[in-house]
Formats: structure tokens, C-alpha cells, sequence
């Protein structure tokens, strides 16, 4: 039973990072904005013409037309 | 035209993505990009106000945008640096609607940045006021961390009392008990001297002014709470309720964050310095500049191009002046101004340039002394909130049964009184009702925002509930801005004679040939020509189109001598070819569903009046859809709408105010509630206590009977949260009171009211029809 001493110390201190992990999410302003980061995730990386240095090598094989 | 430049620029730098993202994406360049309006952030004071971060080679800043609307938009944002290689990084807000924006300053100035968003459609809103308002996401975030450290104790302290609950205060294992209660010990402390706080500041400055708010009662609990249950784990002679006491600490915190939702997009509290244009073109040594409108000078010539406002007082030099009034006096229709007269701050230039003499500044026009108002510096917290002598109420009952089982025990067994004494005061928290009306207002609030009615705070909703009188302005709130109704009564028109008039019409700047022409809808034919073009000021036109005379204009102007007499309002008769046709009548056109609300509002007993800015034209319009039954009062500048309010106050009145323009801002402050509406998210509206969408505006009756409803709802769950009482008080005045039965009792009492209280006023607004 004396392991509960132990267990209880380890718990807290588990749940005392997830509080800290919190608090410092807010203090980056994680929590500001919950709706532009979702959209903005969506959006595709295209290359444009001055992007050749890009260590990936990918052809395009037809220029995305415009609507 | 501005959607094929920057569909061009888009293209040019491949960025035809843009397109895809929503169906609708991008709207119009508003207005003709004038490149000259930004040259005002040229000047170095300007930018330093402005920008938030400033190096040699790094600028900060960040616009409000709020023409931004959907996910192309965000996109196309924080693609600017593919657009122009000065920018070094930009990233949207959504929610706020803002943009964040680095760029290189020896590459792109600041005034390009935003010349080049203005050209892609996205204006910035530049206020220089606009830099002050940081500190209120930090007290969010403060009371964020609050809710967090209190959740966290409180979670772990409900934990480590669990073997204190089922063992019956009997734990084997030989100091186990005592290390779980200092445990919980240490765990309060961040709770009570942290999470707390914002209770303890509240009931301080409540006292310090003689005031018994709600918070008094509410920090003498949790005072006696934690300092009994400290007592026993110091003296080791129990558990105390530290699970309850933060318990109770974490939901109300909890409520209070739920009430306090705010519209980050909106704002509340603009004055007229958010409406005035920030630079001026001022006329020096022949030689145009472009000046902060706050360094203007009396006795400065200034340029006003067509879509301007005028910065302050002026005298008309030189130019064809058509002042657009409607948004500072409400009146519809634009003025023509002639050189020496004087054109008041606020106006619109519509049409050419014209030049003007400052004859005051602009901190001192006729318009923005209307600030000077005493209720605009009136203390906005002043208004009382109806669950505050609820608390007194309550604190007094408390203290009753508190003092009589005192003497009850003193008399019969004095070991059991401070027990007894410290028990009634823990359980009976009055924090159940404040509970009832955080979670109560914060869900109302959120309903409301669904039906584009944006409340400034939770206490709108209250003076909502109060109202018994309703005062609307005409102009922009019960009709609609920029919208009439042309309606043709006489002989049929041809095809060609349309024609002929749209033509003859077109070339006129008159508004109301302008609406007439915008009425007809015949193709523009270049098969018609214009041989003679007179204007008579006042009166009408007269046209020759295609060999054919046109006339158009007042009755008297086509010698119609029976229709003199009969009409005043706006009519434009027409006469082609020395015939007399028939005429166009113009109305403003009034809000949909605006009649039924009127008819509802009358017939449960609101008095209702309008104030217009405007001529009466529309008098008998509008007597015909209030049935008659309404004060109506023409001419109004902004300071009678002011004392209008002011004088019914007086009589004992709740007032409502509904307005949209500056000419209305004075009203919407003196108003016991003022709502300001607004057709576009876009446009700003005056400092007030809600924005309500224009579309929304035929739901009013409803608002304020669900407004009415929701204090019910709150008075039920003081009534259920009285019974609880009633049961742990039972428990406290006989000294029985054991931690369990708090632990328990406690949260149980405060989720079932959050649960009744947003499961009833949903409810209430579904059976609403909100």
C-alpha cells in the first residue's frame, strides 16, 4: 500500500504538466483564434515559377486553370 | 472592372487557387481606388501610431479587415507575399477579422501595404484609436488561467477525498489520511488566493461604495469555507470542505466566462473619431497635401473628391458641392450646396471635386459636439442588475437562521454552535444564484447572436426586459438605406418611350432622376441621340432626345395645374412630346416585415415613436403602418433626439432606441437600451448596447418577449436553488453537516440549475420562433 505514496505524488505531478502545458498554450494565444488555423491547413503549397530550390522535385504536368 | 484587375493580379502571380476555395468568392473593389486617400501614411506620427513593431528592415502592423468573409479571403491574405515581395509574412484572424502583416520597409511603404490590400478588396478600417485596444485579450487570458488552476485543483482534490467519502473517515493504512488531506491543502491555496480573486476585488470595491453586490455574500462563504476547513486539517480534527469550496470556486468561474462572450468583430464604443476620413488633402502655396486630419488648421483650403467625407466645418469655395448628409443627420436625400455656403462635418461629397475653406476644427464641428454630452461620459456599470437585491434579500434570510442557530445551540449545547454556525454559512452559498443568471444570460446571448442580435453584455438583456417604450429613427433603420420603391401610375410607357427617359434622365445628377433612370429596365440603346439638355434647379428637366422633347420634373414644371394641389411628396411626372404620360412616384422603402412588428409591438401595449431627420414626405406612410398610433417628429437634429429620450426618461419611461447613423448615437447612449442597426457586418455603427442586423430587425417583438422571458427563467431557478438551500440548511442547523454530504450536495445543486437554466431558455426561445 506504501506505492500509493509514490502513485499519488506521480499523478499530480502528471496532471500538474498538462496544466502547465495549458497555461502555456493560452499565454501563445493557441486558444485566440479557433477557426482560421482549421482553413488555413487546407490550402495547398503550389509551386510558383521562382520556387525551383525546393529540395522536392515535382513536375507539374498541367497548369491549374483558373475559373 | 475591380474584379478583372485583381482576378489579373491573381493570375500574374498564380494564385488562381484563390478561386476555388468558395463559390462566391471576393467582392467588389468598393468605389474607385483613389490612390491619393492613403497619403496621410506617409507622414511619420501616422506610422508610428499605427505600427506595432519597427526596424530598419521589419515593419508590424495589423489591420482590421472587415469586408473579410470567407476562406478565399484568408487564403488570398496570407498569400500578399506572392504578390508583392516586400511583404514579409502576413496571417489572418478570422474571427477578429484582422490581419497581421510584416514586410520590408525599404522595399514597400506602409501606405502600399495598404493600397495594395484596398485593391484586392479588403480596405483596412484605420483608427488611430484602434492601437489602444490590446489589453483586453490579456484579462482573457488571465481568466482563463484562473479557470484552468481552479479546474485542475479541483479535480484533484475531488479525487483524494474520494477515500475520505467511502471509507467513512477511517483509513488502514497508517498516514495515508493526513497525506491526502495536506495534499488537498496545498492545493487549495492556489484556488483560494489565485482563482478567487476576481470575487474578493469585486466585493472590496463593492463595499468601499456601500453597495452589498452579489459578490459580498459569495466571498464571506468562501472565507468561511476554506478558514473552517483549514482550522480542521491544521488541528487535525476533520477533512473541511476544501472539495466543495473549490468545487463551487471552478463552476462559478466557469459561469462567468460563459455570460462574458464577446463579438471579437464588433465593436461597441466608436465615437465619431472612427467615422472621420485620418487624412485630408489640404490646398498650401498651390501645392496639394496630404495631412493627418488632426493637424488641420482653421483657414486651411481642402479637396473633397467624390465619395469624401468633409473633416470638419467648412465654407464652399469653388465646385459643384451635392452633399449626402444621411449618415450624420439621417436626412435621404443629398443637398446641393452653393460656393459660400456652409457645409457641416460628416456630409459626403457625391459627384466632382469641390474646394473648401475650414471655418472650425474638427474636434469642434457641429456634429461632434454632440460628444460633449453628459451621457456619454455616463458611467455604463451604473445600470443595476436585478439579482443584486436578490443578494441582499438572500444575505439577510442567511443571517437570520445563522444567528438563531446560534442561540438555539448556545442554549442548548455550546460545543455544537460554531459547527452549526460555520455549516449554514458554507452550504448556503448564494453562488446557485449567481449561477442561475450567468448561465441564463450566457446561453440568451448566444441565441440572440444566432439571430443577429449582437449584445454588448448580459445586462443588455435586462434593460431589454424592462422596455416599455420603443423609439425608432426612419432614415437607414425602419427603411432601407439607399433603396426605394419607384412605382410608374398613368398612361403605359413603350419600350421606346422608357428609353427615352432613362436616356433623358441619365443625364441628370439630380437623385431623383437617378432613380427613375435606375428604374427602367430597358437596354441602353445608342440608337438615341441627345440634341438639347436644360436642368432647371428644383423643378425639372427638360431634353430633347432623338427629336423628341422630354420632360421631366415637379407638376408645375409640365403645367399639370390639378396635381399641384394634390401632392407633395416625391413625384417626377413626365411628359413626352408635349403629352402629359402619367409619374413616378418614389417612397422609401420600408423594412420587410417591419408592419407586423409594429402591429405586434402596439398590441402588447409599447408606445412607440419615430424621430427622423428628414422632411415629413413620409408622414402619412408611416402613420398608415403604425396605425395611426405613434409620435412622429421630422427634423430632428442629433441633440433633439437626445433630449426627446432624455424628456421621456423624465416621464418615468424605459426606452429603447433604435438608430443607425451618428445622427443617432446621442440617443443610443441616453437609451435605457440602444441598438444600432447595421445592413453590412462591414459598416460600423455608433457606440450602443447591441447591433442588430437589418434583416433582423422584424424579429424585435420577439427579442424582447424572450428578454422578458429569461428573467422568469432565472426567478424558477432561484426558487430551485431556495430549495436546495432549504435541505442543506436543515443538514447545517443541526450541526450534521459532514463533508460528504457538502460534497455532494454542492455540485449537484449547481449542475442541475446550469442544466434546467439552458435547458429552459433554449426551450423558451424555440417556442419564441428564435
Amino acid at each position: 500500500m506504501s506505492a500509493l505514496f509514490i502513485l499519488i505524488g506521480i499523478s499530480i505531478l502528471v496532471a500538474g504538466s498538462f496544466l502547465a502545458a495549458f497555461l502555456w498554450s493560452v499565454a501563445k494565444g493557441q486558444f485566440d483564434d479557433d477557426y482560421t488555423p482549421s482553413v488555413r491547413m487546407l490550402f495547398d503549397n503550389e509551386l510558383t515559377h521562382g520556387q525551383s530550390e525546393s529540395p522536392i522535385k515535382i513536375t507539374k504536368t498541367k497548369k491549374e486553370k483558373c475559373r | 472592372m475591380g474584379c478583372k484587375q485583381v482576378y489579373l493580379l491573381l493570375d500574374e502571380n498564380n494564385l488562381c487557387s484563390y478561386y476555388q476555395f468558395d463559390k462566391n468568392p471576393g467582392i467588389k473593389v468598393k468605389g474607385k481606388f483613389v490612390s491619393e486617400r492613403f497619403a496621410y501614411l506617409e507622414d511619420e506620427s501616422v506610422i508610428d501610431k499605427l505600427v506595432q513593431f519597427k526596424s530598419d528592415t521589419q515593419i508590424n502592423v495589423s489591420f482590421s479587415l472587415p469586408q473579410m468573409h470567407c476562406a478565399s479571403c484568408i487564403y488570398l491574405l496570407e498569400n500578399l507575399h506572392r504578390i508583392d515581395a516586400g511583404v514579409i509574412s502576413s496571417q489572418a484572424n478570422f474571427q477578429k477579422k484582422e490581419v497581421f502583416i510584416s514586410f520590408n520597409p525599404t522595399l514597400i511603404s506602409l501606405r502600399k501595404v495598404v493600397e495594395l490590400l484596398s485593391f484586392i478588396g479588403y480596405e483596412p478600417f484605420i483608427s488611430l484609436q484602434d492601437t489602444k485596444e490590446k489589453p483586453a485579450s490579456s484579462f482573457n487570458r488571465k481568466r482563463i488561467f484562473r479557470l484552468g488552476v481552479a479546474g485542475f485543483c479541483f479535480s484533484n482534490i475531488m479525487m483524494l477525498s474520494f477515500p475520505e467519502y467511502f471509507s467513512g473517515g477511517h483509513i488502514e493504512q497508517n498516514g495515508l489520511k493526513e497525506t491526502f488531506t495536506w495534499i488537498i491543502f496545498g492545493l487549495s491555496l492556489p484556488v483560494l488566493f489565485y482563482a478567487a480573486s476576481s470575487f474578493f476585488v469585486s466585493a472590496w470595491k463593492g463595499l468601499r461604495q456601500s453597495d452589498i453586490n452579489i459578490d459580498v455574500p459569495i466571498t464571506l462563504a468562501i472565507i468561511i469555507t476554506f478558514g473552517r476547513s483549514y482550522y480542521e486539517i491544521i488541528s487535525g480534527t476533520g477533512a473541511g470542505y476544501l472539495d466543495s469550496g473549490t468545487g463551487i470556486i471552478f463552476f462559478m468561474l466557469v459561469g462567468r466566462w460563459f455570460q462574458d462572450k464577446t463579438y471579437d468583430s464588433l465593436a461597441f464604443d466608436r465615437d465619431y473619431h472612427a467615422y472621420f476620413p485620418l487624412g485630408v488633402t489640404v490646398l498650401r502655396n498651390a501645392v496639394e497635401e496630404n495631412i493627418p486630419a488632426t493637424k488641420l488648421l482653421k483657414g486651411d483650403i481642402i479637396i473633397v473628391r467624390h465619395e469624401e467625407m468633409i473633416p470638419a466645418d467648412a465654407v464652399l469655395i469653388s465646385g459643384d458641392a451635392c452633399i449626402d448628409y444621411s449618415f450624420v443627420s439621417g436626412e435621404n436625400a443629398p443637398v446641393s450646396k452653393h460656393s459660400g455656403d456652409l457645409l457641416y462635418a460628416g456630409g459626403k461629397q457625391t459627384g466632382a471635386a469641390i474646394k473648401l475653406q475650414v471655418v472650425k476644427e474638427a474636434s469642434q464641428s457641429y456634429i461632434t459636439r454632440l460628444w460633449n454630452n453628459q451621457a456619454f461620459s455616463k458611467d455604463i456599470n451604473s445600470k443595476d442588475s436585478f439579482i443584486h437585491p436578490w443578494s441582499r434579500y438572500f444575505t439577510a434570510a442567511l443571517f437570520t437562521v445563522a444567528i438563531s442557530a446560534a442561540v438555539y445551540w448556545y442554549v442548548v449545547d455550546p460545543a455544537k454552535l460554531w459547527p452549526a454556525v460555520t455549516a449554514v454559512l458554507i452550504v448556503a452559498c448564494p453562488c446557485s444564484l449567481l449561477l442561475s443568471a450567468t448561465f441564463t444570460f450566457g446561453n440568451m446571448m448566444r441565441i440572440f447572436g444566432r439571430q443577429k442580435l449582437y449584445l454588448k453584455n448580459a445586462q443588455v438583456i435586462e434593460s431589454l426586459a424592462g422596455i416599455d417604450t420603443v423609439v425608432f429613427d426612419k432614415t437607414g433603420t425602419i427603411t432601407q438605406n439607399n433603396t426605394s420603391d419607384v412605382s410608374y401610375t398613368g398612361k403605359q410607357l413603350s419600350e421606346w418611350d422608357k428609353a427615352l427617359v432613362k436616356n433623358a434622365a441619365s443625364h441628370s445628377s439630380h437623385h431623383l432622376s437617378k432613380l427613375v433612370g435606375s428604374s427602367l429596365d430597358v437596354p441602353y440603346t445608342t440608337d438615341q441621340h441627345l440634341q438639347y439638355f436644360r436642368e432647371y434647379a428644383g423643378r425639372g428637366i427638360d431634353a430633347t432626345v432623338d427629336h423628341v422633347q422630354v420632360k421631366l420634373g415637379a407638376a408645375e414644371f409640365i403645367n399639370d395645374k390639378e396635381e399641384v394641389k394634390a401632392f407633395s411628396g416625391s413625384r417626377v411626372y413626365v411628359m413626352i412630346d408635349q403629352q402629359r404620360k402619367g409619374f413616378f412616384e418614389i417612397q422609401n422603402k420600408y423594412r420587410e416585415g417591419f408592419t407586423t412588428v409594429v402591429d405586434h409591438l402596439q398590441g402588447a401595449g409599447y408606445d412607440l415613436h419615430v424621430l427622423s431627420g428628414d422632411n415629413d414626405s413620409e408622414k402619412m406612410n408611416l402613420e398608415r403602418i403604425f396605425n395611426g398610433k405613434l409620435s412622429l417628429h421630422f427634423n430632428c437634429t442629433p441633440q433633439d433626439k437626445l433630449d426627446y429620450i432624455k424628456n421621456l426618461q423624465a416621464s418615468g419611461k424605459k426606452v429603447l432606441m433604435i438608430g443607425d447613423g451618428l445622427n443617432d448615437a446621442g440617443a443610443l447612449m441616453q437609451s435605457d437600451a440602444g441598438i444600432a442597426v447595421s445592413d453590412h457586418a462591414a459598416r460600423f455603427t455608433p457606440a450602443c448596447d447591441a447591433i442588430i442586423d437589418g434583416n433582423s430587425v422584424q424579429k424585435l417583438y420577439r427579442f424582447l418577449q424572450y428578454a422578458k422571458a429569461g428573467k422568469h427563467v432565472v426567478t424558477a431557478s432561484f426558487i430551485l436553488s431556495i430549495l436546495y438551500n432549504f435541505v442543506g440548511l436543515s443538514f447545517a442547523v443541526q450541526a450534521k453537516l459532514s463533508p460528504m454530504v457538502a460534497a455532494i450536495l454542492m455540485p449537484a445543486s449547481s449542475i442541475s440549475i446550469v442544466l434546467l437554466v439552458s435547458f429552459l431558455s433554449s426551450l423558451v426561445a424555440r417556442r419564441k420562433g428564435l
